[in-house]
């Protein structure tokens, strides 16, 4: 065990680099023993030769309701995208409620709705459950813990060792949408805007990628905590290259363009919940974006970098007139600023 | 975003990059300090260091109010919240900033009532929704965000609030950059000047700097093509020989600055004696302090402070860097015993300290070798 | 110690007048104008924004010129270029 943090603190959760070192220093080691490989959304498992992906995530949101969504599409649709962006499809969810004593029913019947008719909307069924009630002042009300299984697609093999110099890098849509709705409807920062998360299943998209480019698809992520530099920051670590992102290219919305500039943050380091980073050989880039604009919820689908043997390891964000930037993973969550 | 992406305009910014590099010539090596820690950041965000000339030389100032607030001021603060019934209200910039018992936000994890706000009258607003805890606004800033907490504490009088104080630490620019012009080890040719600091104070304040220390500054806006200009003027001021105070953010910088903002930062403070700038040591009359007429919104009247002093590890060279006298990779605790994750100086705690800037933004490109070929 | 952002405002508070709505790119707030009591600005018009704070009106006018300045750099050196090669120096 290489982790020294003598306690445990927000920041190992934020999904930053103390996440990771976290997860790499302390769980990795003494739960999956030595030198496991780079660390993907879903683990892969052999069932007597049909190979089964696996993962599970929890859910800890405050407010539990925000515009685009609540606590319980997110924890459908989070574990059917980790199991999307390793190239499987959600078969079923197994879900974990932790209650807070006190919680008025109706609040619980309104997240337990809103996860079947996600379930639904995401063509995954959720299989069981288990309840636990702590007392009142723990669990925020209330904390979900989905864990999915699904099949692998035939055709598409994500591994970073397979990224390469000249491949590109492709996003579903705009970034931002999702953490900036939340920053916005915690209240404490008295802005509004017309925004909503952007909560959903990417099973639909990823499926359309396979289908146009699959034996190009090198890797896939879902930037959720810590954004798309994260995820890109992740690859690049993992496969010892360079990502370099052209800024202009990267789709943001307006109001969350506004919203980063007002509070002196980073698009790239906002949460996001119903986009996917992929990154793709050259020969097929064209036709996995043509295809991703061509289906529903695709449209914003774009081409924003390449990867290139520098700067290793590290992400790189170019613009137009030469300028460039390291972005590097937060610490811990995006924090608003004066300065 | 209007009067902001047309000073973000690709070709206008490539066209001033040639322009600078014209005038700049080959043979003389320019040193132009940024004081502001906003200009430090912009520098580095919109990666401008990639489009100037290698003779052009940009030091950063000391002009980052985080950077410069000494640990112990953040152990009182953060002492005087442990009371019960006490919430700690601040800017995110303030939430990760190290005490020697942890940064507020790690606070907060152990039970402390913390809160980030935005502005401090969200702070008051606090107050108002919670008469039955009392608000600690820890105040940081230059003059830029001053007038603003004057007058919060003039609302907060005006409505009778008894439960809303502000422990100030909000400090001056002009000696910081006197510090920096008396230092010896300093060689500069020029100041880019704070464009939002001189929103309120104006440009007089800097004639002294061209009168007396013949240096030229000019007061820059905090867009690429702001601050691009703003090497502009500074080359042909140079190149003619010229010395005087210019205003390049002219579309929001008044020349006699905000008379409002003056007179409500004269109503409510005063200034200090001295204050301990961290990495700068005591400097006279540099900081500001809340007057007697609004005691009962003085943090330091209303409870016990304890007057912690904290010093620096030795090894941490943050003064010198503070100075613009190393640059933040020439520190040797720098990327090593100091990263942002575990920052040992106050330079590598603030997203705009010149060590946290570099390190973020920048330090990973020396490998890189030539950039030209980026974009 | 500097971030701070233009913004349009929207609506003036008809109960308090040091209160008014402004809006960047969609995102809208309350801000104080308190610091702008000499210059008063009115729906429409764009002040400079921190920490919740109107810090200053905009001047429309000087950007518009700012931005001209920026767009003749160059032609000008250019062109004196260009008038020097022809050896007109001597001339006045």
């Amino acid at each position: 065990m290489r982790f020294r943090d003598l306690q445990i603190e927000m920041a190992h959760g934020a999904g930053g680099k103390a996440s990771r070192k976290l997860v790499e220093g302390l769980f990795a080691p003494l739960l999956f023993g030595a030198m496991p490989g780079p660390l993907g959304d879903s683990a892969r498992v052999d069932i007597n030769g049909t190979p089964v992906a696996i993962t599970t995530d929890s859910f800890v949101v405050k407010p539990l309701t925000f515009p685009g969504g609540s606590i319980g599409e997110l924890a459908v649709n989070g574990t059917v995208n980790d199991l999307a962006v390793s190239g499987a499809k959600a078969e079923a969810l197994v879900v974990s409620y932790v209650l807070e004593a006190g919680l008025p029913t109706p609040i619980l019947e309104a997240e337990v709705r809103a996860m079947a008719k996600a379930a639904r909307e995401a063509g995954v069924r959720i299989a069981a459950g288990d309840t636990k009630v702590v007392e009142h002042g723990k669990a925020d009300q209330m904390y979900i813990t989905t864990t999915g299984i699904g099949r692998l697609i035939h055709g598409v093999n994500i591994d970073p060792a397979s990224v390469r110099v000249g491949d590109k890098i492709i996003l579903s849509g705009p970034i931002g949408d999702h953490g900036i709705t939340i920053l916005l409807a915690r209240g404490e920062l008295d802005l509004e805007a017309d925004l909503s998360s952007d909560t959903r299943s990417v099973f639909p998209l990823v499926e359309t990628l396979i289908r146009a480019a699959g034996p190009g698809v090198r890797w896939m992520r879902d930037p959720t905590r810590g954004g798309a530099a994260t995820s890109l920051n992740e690859l690049a670590r993992d496969c010892g290259l360079g990502m370099v992102v052209f800024e202009d290219q990267i789709p943001v919305r307006d109001t969350v363009r506004g919203a980063c500039e007002l509070l002196g943050l980073d698009p790239l380091h906002i949460a996001n919940e119903g986009q996917f980073l992929a990154v793709v050989s050259p020969e097929y880039a064209d036709a996995a974006i043509n295809a991703l604009n061509l289906a529903p919820g695709g449209n914003e689908a774009q081409v924003i970098g390449e990867v290139r043997e520098q700067p290793a390891g590290t992400v790189l964000v170019t613009t137009l007139y030469g300028g460039s930037r390291i972005v590097d993973m937060l610490v811990g969550d995006p924090l608003p600023r004066i300065c | 975003m209007r009067f902001v992406d047309e000073f973000r305009e690709p070709e206008l910014i490539s066209k001033t990059a040639e322009e600078i590099r014209r005038l700049a010539g080959r043979e003389r090596h320019y040193r132009m300090m940024e004081v502001c820690g906003g200009h430090t950041h912009a520098i580095y965000r919109f990666g401008l260091k990639d489009i100037l000339p290698e003779n052009i030389e940009l030091i950063h100032g000391p002009g980052c109010p985080v950077c410069v607030l000494p640990m112990g001021r953040i152990d009182d603060g953060l002492a005087i919240a442990q009371e019960p019934d006490v919430i700690f209200a601040a800017f995110g910039d303030m939430m990760r900033v190290p005490g020697t018992q942890g940064s507020p936000l790690e606070h907060k994890a152990r039970g402390m009532d913390v809160r980030i706000v935005y502005s401090p009258s969200d702070a008051l607003k606090l107050a108002r929704l919670n008469p039955d805890k009392h608000v600690m606004f820890f105040a940081i800033g230059f003059e830029t965000t001053a007038p603003s907490t004057a007058l919060t504490i003039m609302r907060a009088k005006a409505e009778g609030i008894q439960n809303f104080s502000v422990f100030c630490n909000h400090v001056t620019i002009i000696p910081a950059i006197r510090a920096i012009l008396d230092s010896p080890d300093m060689r500069l040719d020029a100041f880019i000047g704070p464009g939002h600091v001189s929103t309120v104070i104006g440009c007089r304040p800097y004639e002294w700097i061209a009168e007396n220390a013949r240096k030229p500054i000019v007061v820059s806006g905090f867009e690429p093509l702001d601050i691009l200009q703003s090497i502009v003027m500074l080359l042909q001021q140079m190149t003619a020989g010229e010395c005087k105070v210019e205003n390049q953010y002219k579309r929001v910088v008044p020349w006699e600055g905000n008379n409002a903002a003056l007179k409500a930062m004269g109503e409510v403070f005063q200034l200090r004696p001295y204050f301990e700038w961290r990495g700068l040591g005591f400097i006279s009359q540099s900081a500001l302090k809340i007057n007697d007429k609004y005691a009962e919104f003085d943090t330091e009247a209303r409870f016990e402070v304890p007057g912690i002093r904290v010093t620096d590890p030795k090894a941490a060279q943050c003064g010198e860097v503070l100075k613009g006298v190393l640059k933040p990779h020439q520190c040797k605790l720098f990327g090593r015993e100091c990263t942002p994750e575990h920052p040992i100086g106050a330079l590598m705690v603030s997203s705009e300290g010149s060590c946290a800037a570099y390190y973020n933004y920048e330090h990973r490109k020396a490998a890189m070798g030539s950039l030209t070929s980026i974009a | 110690m500097c971030l701070a952002i233009p913004g349009k405002i929207v609506e003036i508070s008809s109960d308090d007048h040091h209160s008014a709505l402004v809006e960047v790119a969609g995102v809208r707030r309350r801000i104080d104008l308190g610091l702008l009591q000499e210059d008063k600005p009115i729906p429409g018009e764009w002040v400079l924004i921190h920490v919740g704070f109107a810090m200053s009106k905009i001047s429309e006018q000087d950007a518009a010129e700012q931005m001209n300045t920026l767009r003749m750099l160059g032609e000008i050196d250019g062109a004196m270029q260009e008038v020097q090669g022809y050896g007109l120096e001597d001339v006045n």
